[in-house]
Formats: structure tokens, sequence, C-alpha cells
């Protein structure tokens, strides 16, 4: 699913923020990405979601090698991984529900059924009373949720999120790790990156943990212990 | 439910840019200048085609009257030895003189009611028509020789200074639409990358969720289309009432000058379609301009 190989990577001319990155995601899998904050998590996400390419090293997703995909063919690539940005990146002029509506758009589904599962997909959040409403109106945990389920709505192979329990109550960040755990189980590979101890030991999973810029991979009977 | 439908609203908030409000205001202007050159331009090619088609295949001869010649026969003798030369001559079809009466009122225009005053020294005037070639040399010789103080006039160098004219009008039409085509597109290109500029971390957050270029840019170019049809119509209007009025001026005025301007059903339509092009022109550059730039995209 992912490969990274001695993979590095500098903005502009300042020093590597990830350095000699390498670890493997099978299909399927999940792994909570876990580091203080500034240690590249946010970095290593990007690289992940293809919106940087590496300074150095090799990165293999889906069994291309991104060194050698072109441009035409990342948006493919990229509407198979849905994000969960830290800052929800949501459209402000737009409802909850043409947000997360937007993958869909992009790969052409019909409007009644991309209707059909948005509204489905907001009402298992919990935000069924609140289709129409645009993401000012909304709580940061409600815009979190409009998030998550934009991120998951195109059933994609591999999942990304930022902190996606940052902004909600315990009960509803549980019930988010369960939706990730179900999409996990259907066969979708989830890469989630949290501070929260409670989470990764509820779910023991897999760590891959950054400190200052470089990756431990740490596997789940150490994330119980940690 | 509107959503997802007809009234969806576009991913990128376009309409909101102030940079919206100027498109069609643009459009318009330039529309209505467009359509003013292009209806001028129809006017002036008719008229010439008029001009042309009435004078080709003719000839003019002119008869001046002689007062100061001593023993020159009279006018109307003069004027009939022409027409024999004329009917005689090969390549004549028919020539035709035409009456004082007629002539009067031809020079009505420039000299007004007095032109029919019979004290006025007026030349007389032959209309042939001509249905083959014609030595206009050797007609002009024998026309001197048979009626003193004749001239002919083939329109020769009258009809090559209207076909120039006719053609710089052309030319001069083709340049003003093309300036103001210019100026659209760079109006449009403006609009757009200041559309981008704005949005930026929107078009960012829809490639990184796999929107092709093609899938913003097609965003930009409905935005453009709407604004430029709105502006485009408004324009048309603007053009269709001037033009309209020039008309009804023109057409009221009496012993005019001016020819006959009006235009054609057909020429109304092609006007009609000057929103349309200013559409598609600006739809054309939206869709360059936003490919061009997203391809700095990674």
């Amino acid at each position: 699913m992912i490969r990274f190989e001695n993979v590095g990577l500098r903005y502009g001319t300042e020093s590597e923020v990830l350095r000699d990155i390498s670890f493997t995601l099978q299909p399927g899998s999940f792994h909570f990405m876990t580091g203080a904050s500034g240690a590249g998590k946010s970095s290593l996400l990007k690289l992940m979601y293809l919106a940087h390419r590496p300074s150095r090293g090799l990165i293999t997703l889906f069994g291309r090698d991104m060194a050698r995909v072109t441009r035409a063919e990342l948006p493919e690539m990229r509407r198979q991984i849905g994000v969960v940005f830290q800052d929800f990146a949501l459209l402000d002029h737009l409802s909850a529900l043409d947000n997360v509506g937007l993958p869909l758009r992009m790969g052409g589904t019909p409007d009644a059924d991309a209707v059909a599962h948005c509204t489905e997909i907001l009402r298992w959040v919990g935000l069924g009373n609140h289709l129409h409403a645009k993401p000012s109106t909304l709580s940061g945990g409600q815009q979190q949720r409009v998030a998550i389920a934009r991120s998951v709505i195109n059933r994609p192979r591999l999942l990304l999120a930022d902190e996606p329990t940052g902004n909600v109550d315990d009960g509803i960040g549980m019930r988010l790790l369960y939706l990730f755990e179900e999409l996990h189980k259907l066969g979708t590979t989830v890469v989630i990156a949290t501070h929260n101890e409670a989470l990764i030991r509820r779910f023991d999973h897999p760590r891959l943990h950054l400190d200052n810029g470089r990756l431990h991979v740490m596997p789940a009977r150490n994330a119980k212990w940690g | 439910m509107a959503l997802f439908f007809g009234g969806r609203p576009s991913d990128l908030p376009l309409a909101r840019d102030p940079s919206s409000r100027f498109l069609a205001w643009i459009t318009a202007l330039m529309v209505f200048l467009a359509a003013l050159a292009l209806a001028g331009a129809m006017v002036v090619s008719d008229m010439a085609r008029r001009w042309d088609s009435g004078l080709a295949g003719g000839l003019t001869v002119q008869i001046a009257p002689l007062p100061g010649a001593a023993g020159a026969p009279p006018l109307d003798e003069r004027v009939e030895a022409a027409l024999t030369v004329l009917r005689s001559a090969p390549g004549v079809k028919s020539a035709t003189a035409l009456t004082a009466s007629d002539t009067a009122r031809l020079l009505e225009p420039w000299l007004g009611p007095e032109a029919a005053d019979p004290l006025l020294p007026m030349p007389r005037l032959i209309d042939v028509a001509t249905d083959g070639p014609v030595d206009v040399a050797g007609l002009t010789l024998r026309l001197k020789s048979a009626a003193p103080g004749a001239t002919l006039d083939d329109h020769a160098v009258w009809l090559a200074d209207l076909r120039a004219f006719t053609g710089a009008v052309h030319l001069a039409a083709l340049g003003v639409v093309a300036l103001i085509g210019g100026a659209g597109v760079m109006s449009v290109v403006f609009s757009v990358r200041t559309g981008l500029a704005i949005h930026r971390n929107v078009v960012e957050l829809l490639h990184l969720m796999g929107a092709t270029d093609r899938y913003v840019s097609r965003q930009f170019e409905t935005h453009v289309a709407g604004l430029s049809l709105r502006g485009g119509l408004a324009g048309l209007a603007l053009a269709v009432a001037v033009l309209g009025g020039i008309l009804h001026v023109s057409s009221g005025l009496r012993a005019s000058l001016l020819p006959d301007l009006t235009l054609a059903p057909w020429q109304w339509a092609a006007l009609g379609l000057v929103p349309m092009a200013a559409v598609l022109l600006a739809m054309a550059t939206a869709r360059w301009t936003v490919l061009r730039t997203l391809g700095s995209l990674p």
C-alpha cells in the first residue's frame, strides 16, 4: 500500500524536517501517528496525501513509484485518499451536505446518489439536523465531523487524519474512531495522527512515532505500554 | 433540495469577488462597441455593393453646355449625335439620355430645388449599359468628334476608390473588433488570475481532494460565461437601441446626402451573435488561464 524508503523532506533551503523515513504500511492496516508538536507529523501526512514531493528517497503508493507518476495521474490517486485536515478545511460558502459531497462530485457520482450518500453519512456522524448548515454556524466539533464525513464518503483506500478527535468530546471521539475502525475492517488503510493517549491505548494499533524528523515504528503492544 | 442540482453553488465562491462585478460591465461595453463597429462595416459594405453593382457594367456620358463656343450645335443635337455613336458602338447594350428634370433631381441633394432652374447651365447625361467589352478610348474620340463637349466616364477611378474605401472600412472594423477582443481577453485573464489568487487555498484543497485542472477550470468557465452573457446581452441591447435610433433618424432626413442606411434581418441576427462570441471567447480565455496557472501546482 505505502512504502517509504530513505525519504527526506525539506522546505526551501531549510534543514530537513523529515530525515531517512523508511516504513511500509500493508493494505488494510491501522496505524496511529504520534510525536510532539513540530516533530514532522503534518509533513509526513502531506507526503502521504501527495501534497508534496519528497526532497529525496522513494515513495511507493498503491503499487506505483511516485517518482514515475505524472501530474495528470495524480488526481485519480488523490481521490483514493481521504484526508481529515487539522483545520478541517471546509468551504465556508457551502453547506455541510455540499462540503461532504465534494469528493463525489469530482468523481462524477450522479447528484441523486451523492445526496443520498451524504445525507446518510452526515446522519451517522450525528449531523442529520444540520445538512444545510454552513460551517460558520457549526461548532468546532460539528465542523470536524463534517470534515471526517467528507474524508470517508468516497470509501478511500487510504484514510489519513490529522488530530481528528481534537475538538470533540470523548463520546464523539470514540464514535469517530469506531467509524475509522469500520472502514479499516472494510479494507481501508488508516493512519491517524493524534496526541490522545487514551484512544491509542483503547484501540491498540501500531504507532508511527516521529521524533525530531525521524521515524520509529512501534508495534501495537508497545503502544499499550507507552 | 437545492443541493447538487441547478442551484448548487460553485465549489469556488467566485460570485463574491470584486473582479466579478467589473467583468460584466466591461463585457457590456465591449459588445456594444463591437456591435457598432460590425454594423458600421455592414452598412458601408452594403452601400458599396449597391454603388458597385450600379456602376459596374455601365458608362456615363456627360455633355456639357458650351455657352462660349460660337457655332457649336445646340445641346439637344449633340445629345442625339452622341446617342447615335453610342448605339452603334460594339459592347453597348443601351444608351438612354436623362432628361433635364432627371438631372435636376440627381443634383438636388447638392444644389437644392434651384437645381431645376432652367437658367442654370446644366450638363446632359447619358446612361450607357454595356453587355461586353467597350473600347473606351476609341469611343471617347468618336464621341468628342460627334458631340463637342462630351466626356465618357467608365467609373474605373471611382470604383477603384470605392473598393479601396470599402476594404479600408472592413480592415478598420476588423481592427476595432480585434482590439476589443484583445481587451476582453486581458480583462478575463486579469479577473481569473485575481480569482485564483483570492481562492488559492480552496483551489489547492480541491486539488488535494483529487480535482483535475479541468474540474477547476470549468468552475471559472461557468463563472465568466454567466458574467459575459449578462454583460453581453446588456451591451447588445444598448447597441441595438443606438443603431435603431441612427437608422430611424437617417431614414427621416429629406434630400439626404446619406445613402440608404438599413440592416437586413440576417445582419441583425449576426449582431445577435456578438454576445455569444464574447461568451465563447471569455470561456476559452478562462480555461487557458486556469490550466496554465494550475500547471505550476504539484
